[in-house]
């Protein structure tokens, strides 16, 4: 019973904190209401009993990737009144898109191709007993043995992916003092002082 | 918990209460095990590093209320119970106030996961390190939501500086941990404590000397101390972040702070110092609970000797330290204890 209340708790935040995050009037409290939709989102994952899947959700999406979006929210001066003028304007094609997305959906999860009975020999042979290990331990062994090409290509699209926002953001300034400090600690008294006996009465 | 703690329990509760409210009512018995002397400790905490620093530059420290004036804690948390909380006018006004409750809340929440010794440990779940990890990082927001709404200059200025800050001294605060997570083979803190047992030579400070030395740095960094206080630097911004708040949202901030900091020193002794474990056999006859307690105050010793002793650093300069030096060298360990693990043992 605490389950079903936990979870009706979760799910309902979830889905409000997502209305608000589209509806609410200041950018910055869309971001947390972001925020607080992503922390319900790991409550609902512990529910399933993917501890390990939750934590990550909160040390990626919350600790990182919402910390960075906050703080370009805060930074930039966006309108988004403005930028909301035009809203019942695409009100009819973007309702479209929901529910082809919505059906579509409905459709997949129907259709069986996720229930396990069905899914491929390889998967099931892969994962261990849920009894025998815990969730971490299981994801890793998935990761790390059966999925590790398509494991690593993801990690070397996001790698490219990074290269490619630094080479394009990336640009060298000229006449910009910067700091170095291997020759600072090198400079010593002997090239920068210069003693030079001046004549009475005389400058240099 | 202790079996007699239970027995309390039930001389208390177990006669009248209806069954299904036994578990709840256990439940928050425990958490106020904790969180009392977890705010006792808070309180002498903050004596105690003021003690420290007026030790350090020949000073007498707080001397006048009660005896070696022990209960100053007190006096300053009765002072601003009775201060007026003010908002500023332009302030957002949900946000000001939730911003306090929220750092002090996940300061506390942390310590959920924390091992005092065998079996004495709230909530025992498996991915422990992860959650502290988790809500440490979460620890941004109440700097970051604070700073914005406070409509202030300088609180922005520090929010700004404070995120930028603990988003990079959690990439290396990560991988230090990797580096001890693949030596234990598991998430749960009491595992890695129980990797430890037998004396101080098996304890991971030897073990993972470099990366102690890291975490140790890191650790100040994110829970904004000198040298890297820079989010509140009283110099250039005043405070920062808390420029705004009196009274108990002040406080609040305050306490969350330093039970942050509590929280980084009973991890630092759950990883690298054995957790409960006596240091050698012939010590074992002082329970665990005291020896988490000496370590946790050995650290905290520490982190008030940093304070009292290195100047602050220059922002760029804790950029740098950051991303250029400790995160390649951080990055690199996690390569190199892994293939101790897998090819030596």
């Amino acid at each position: 019973m605490i389950e079903a209340l936990a979870f009706y708790l979760f799910a309902g935040i979830t889905v409000f904190s997502g209305f608000m995050v589209i509806s609410s009037k200041n950018p910055v409290h869309s971001v947390l209401f972001l925020i607080l939709a992503f922390f319900n989102s790991a409550g609902l994952f512990v529910l399933l009993g993917a501890e390990f899947l939750a934590m990550i959700l909160v040390v990626v999406y919350v600790g990182a990737v919402a910390v960075l979006f906050l703080f370009v929210v805060m930074m930039l001066d966006i309108n988004f009144t403005e930028l909301r003028q035009g809203v019942l304007q695409y009100l009819p094609i973007g309702a479209l898109i929901g529910i082809v997305l919505a059906l579509e959906l409905v459709f997949v999860v129907t259709s069986g191709a996720f229930d396990p009975a069905s899914l491929g020999a390889a998967v099931q042979h892969a994962t261990p007993a849920v009894n025998d290990v815990n969730n971490t331990d299981a994801l890793g062994r998935l990761i790390y043995t059966d999925y590790i090409y398509v494991f690593q290509a993801a990690g070397l699209v996001l790698f490219v992916a990074m290269v490619g926002a630094i080479v394009l953001t990336h640009r060298r300034r000229a006449g910009v003092k910067r700091q170095d400090i291997g020759e600072q600690l090198a400079r010593t008294a002997g090239d920068a002082i210069e003693v030079k006996s001046v004549e009475s009465g005389k400058g240099i | 918990m202790d079996s007699w703690f239970y027995s309390v329990f039930e001389f208390l509760f177990a006669g009248w209460l209806p069954e299904i409210l036994h578990t709840p009512v256990w439940i928050v018995m425990l958490i106020l095990a904790i969180v009392l002397p977890l705010l006792i400790a808070v309180a002498f905490s903050v004596y105690f590093d003021r003690k420290i620093w007026a030790a350090m530059q020949m000073r007498r420290g707080p001397n006048v209320v009660g005896p070696f004036g022990l209960l100053q804690s007190f006096a300053d948390g009765l002072k601003l119970f009775l201060k007026e909380t003010i908002v500023p006018s332009q302030a957002n006004k949900g946000i000001f106030i939730l911003a306090p409750m929220l750092t002090f809340i996940l300061a506390l929440i942390g310590w959920a996961v924390i091992p005092f010794d065998a079996k004495m440990v709230l909530s025992d779940i498996n991915v422990g390190v992860l959650y502290i990890f988790a809500i440490s990082s979460l620890g941004v927001y109440g700097i970051i939501m604070s700073g914005w709404a406070s409509n202030s200059r300088y609180a922005f200025l520090g929010s700004l500086r404070s995120a930028a800050q603990m988003v990079s001294y959690e990439v290396s605060i990560g991988f230090v941990l990797v580096t001890v997570l693949v030596w234990v083979g598991s998430l749960n803190l009491t595992d890695v404590v129980e990797a430890q047992a037998g004396g101080i030579q098996n304890w991971f400070v030897l073990s993972h000397l470099p990366m102690f030395v890291i975490f140790l740095i890191s650790a100040l960094a994110e829970t904004n101390r000198p040298p890297f206080d820079l989010p509140e630097a009283e110099a250039e911004l005043v405070a920062g972040y808390q420029v705004e708040y009196s009274s108990m949202a002040f406080a609040l901030f305050f306490l969350g702070e330093y039970a942050n900091i509590l929280l980084m020193c009973a991890l630092m002794s759950i990883l690298f110092l054995g957790g409960w474990y006596a240091p050698f056999p012939f010590l074992e006859f002082i329970p665990g609970w005291a020896w988490m307690f000496i370590k946790i105050a050995f650290f905290f010793f520490v982190f008030a000797w940093v304070k009292a002793t290195v100047p602050r650093y220059r922002y760029d300069q804790l950029m740098r330290l950051g991303w250029k030096v400790f995160l390649p060298l951080s990055l690199a360990a996690v390569v190199i204890y892994s293939g101790i693990k897998v090819y030596l043992f």
